[in-house]
């Protein structure tokens, strides 16, 4: 995989429609706004079958937005989204709905159901979607507790646990179903760095033994390093920059480079104000 | 005089939006319980609908009984006070049987219910959207009409008539309890005559008014709390309205209703 470094043009069409080339996960030309705030102006990006996609990008710059597309609530202004090579808008209720049973995602806030234990909110999927009698809900309800390390947590309910700990139940109920796709909104962001080792570990692990294609929303450079095979950064809402982790790491892209080192001075400016700060704080009319 | 008509015609538009959502939210609500199931498409949450059934009946019953019991009390002394004038005090008992099994027993359980479930059900959906629990939901292939909706609105659909049809016992036991021991009514009489002004028709229309309030009350708050934007600010402003709509719509409906009885029933 070349790098390539966009820039402000827009980025590399992928038009041609080749059934068979593995790609999971296709975006195209995604623009989207919230009333004024243009957050997506043109996204290109596609994932293949069994890859680990990391998506870096500064707070606010329209990370979760994408997945928020991806997952169907939201309808792009422009641009298309497709997921197994189906066009979401053009999908039916049902159709959808059948497409939504074949990945799994994990928000960035956890999105646990509050009126029901930990163990129910894993089981949740599977009680409605498959015919499995109970006490195999039950052992797969463990099973997938145990992979983030919650085993012990299955009858508390979510109000009862710490941010990081929602967060794993989170990501238990995401893979309840086995999905083939997972999308990971910050999965290790708010947990110490041994449980974030373990989660990275699962996503590996998950990608090994399972073959599942990951698409990871990530501030944590040390934890996008270790589970990605592509990284990808956004940035005033294109995707800027795309290659495996050692091109990333040796890039020349200013853009990719401050992000990665955390570097306070480059080219992404800290403060999104658009008024100059010295004028904005003289703007005050004095009081009489 | 132009832009009165402007805000009039505003006025309007958004309220025949906000009519619009709710009859789809109430249509959409009608198919989960009735073709969705049929067809496969995924079966109605029995426990839930059942938790939101104790809600509704069990768990909200004393205060609906302390309510009623009072005002079938203040009804009797009040009635009493213009009767007694007449010299026919034992109209009270008519009174008290035709009003509480027409109008006040659906009208004040829809009040209370308002308060008591319609304000809860929409702080407790608004709360799941700003928590992006619906969102969860949605992106699971859950339908939230089915998981959230569904549930409360067929449970205030069965729950309704029954909570009132107790209630207007309790109420006319109210009166029975002022006109027996202040009144000094012969109670054997007063049961008589109770039952004597009731018919079939009266105790129908009250069923009919406490069903439709209870659809009222559960879907105006589960759109409330399903429009909830912003945070902990948006649920509260979500409940104020549920409410305050609730209540408007069950004394509009009440009007509507019992015009179309006192014509055609
Ligand atoms: N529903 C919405 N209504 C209005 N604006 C929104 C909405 N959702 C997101 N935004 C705006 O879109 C922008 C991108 O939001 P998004 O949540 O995608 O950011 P992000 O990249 O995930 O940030 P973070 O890393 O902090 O989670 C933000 O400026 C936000 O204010
Ligand atoms: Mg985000």
């Amino acid at each position: 995989m070349a790098l390539f470094e966009a820039g402000r043009q827009p980025g590399p069409p992928a038009a041609s429609h080749r059934a068979s080339d593995g790609v999971l996960i296709r975006i195209e030309g995604l623009r989207k706004s919230f009333g004024d705030l243009l957050v997506l102006d043109g996204v290109n990006l596609e994932v293949r079958k069994g890859e680990t996609v990391v998506i870096m990008g500064g707070s606010g710059c329209g990370k979760s937005t994408v997945l928020r597309h991806l997952i169907g609530v939201l309808e792009p202004d422009d641009g298309k989204v497709e997921l197994f090579d189906q066009d979401l808008s053009q999908l039916d209720e049902d159709g959808l709905s059948a497409l939504r049973r074949r990945f799994g995602i994990l928000f960035q806030s956890g999105a646990l159901y509050n009126s029901m234990t930990v163990g129910e909110n894993v089981a949740l999927p599977l009680r409605e979607h498959t015919n499995l009698a109970e006490d195999i809900i039950q052992i797969i309800v463990k099973i997938k507790l145990e992979l983030v390390g919650l085993r012990d947590f299955e009858s508390l309910m979510p109000a009862q646990l710490s941010g990081g700990m929602r967060k794993r139940v989170g990501l238990a109920r995401a893979i309840a179903l086995d999905p083939e796709i997972v999308f990971y909104d910050e999965p290790t962001t708010g947990l110490d760095p041994i449980v974030a080792g373990v989660i990275d570990k699962l996503i590996n692990d998950l990608k090994i033994s399972l073959g599942i294609t990951s698409l990871v929303v990530t501030h944590d450079m040390e934890s996008a390093f270790r589970i990605a095979d592509r990284m990808v950064m956004l940035y005033e809402g294109r995707v800027v920059a795309s290659g495996t982790p050692e091109e990333i790491k040796k890039t020349s892209n200013p853009l990719v480079r401050q992000f990665v080192q955390g570097e306070p001075d480059g080219p992404i400016p800290l403060r999104l104000s658009k008024v100059d700060y010295e004028a904005d704080l003289l703007s005050f009319k004095p009081l009489k | 005089m132009t832009s009165v008509l402007a805000a009039v015609g505003n006025w309007f538009f958004s309220l025949l939006r906000y009519l619009g959502g709710l009859s789809y939210l109430f249509c959409d609500g009608l198919w989960w319980i009735g073709a969705g199931p049929l067809l496969g498409k995924g079966r109605i949450r029995r426990e839930e609908t059942f938790h939101q059934m104790t809600r509704i009946s069990i768990r909200s019953f004393g205060i609906v009984s302390l309510v009623i019991f009072f005002v079938g009390m203040i009804l009797a002394f009040q009635m009493a006070y213009v009767l007694k004038t007449l010299g026919v005090v034992g109209y009270v008992a008519d009174i008290i049987g035709v009003a509480m099994v027409r109008e006040m027993g659906p009208l004040l359980v829809g009040m209370v219910m308002t308060g008591y479930a319609g304000a809860a059900i929409a702080a407790e959906i608004g709360t799941m959207v700003v928590s992006e629990e619906v969102i969860a939901l949605e992106s699971s292939a859950l339908n939230p009409i089915r998981f959230l909706v569904v549930p409360r609105v067929l449970a205030a659909m069965i729950m309704m008539p029954m909570v009132t049809m107790v209630a207007i016992y309790v109420g006319i036991f109210g009166g029975f309890v002022v006109a027996v021991w202040i009144l000094d009514l012969d109670r054997i009489e007063y049961l008589r005559r109770t039952v004597e002004a009731l018919t079939h028709t009266d105790l129908i229309s009250g069923l009919i008014k406490a069903e439709i309030f209870g659809v009222l009350i559960a879907c105006i708050a589960c759109f409330e709390g399903l429009s909830v934007t912003g945070g902990a600010e948006g649920v509260g402003r979500a409940t104020t309205n549920a409410v305050v709509r609730s209540i408007i719509a069950i004394i509009v409906s009440d009007l509507v209703f019992t015009a179309i009885f006192y014509y055609f029933l």
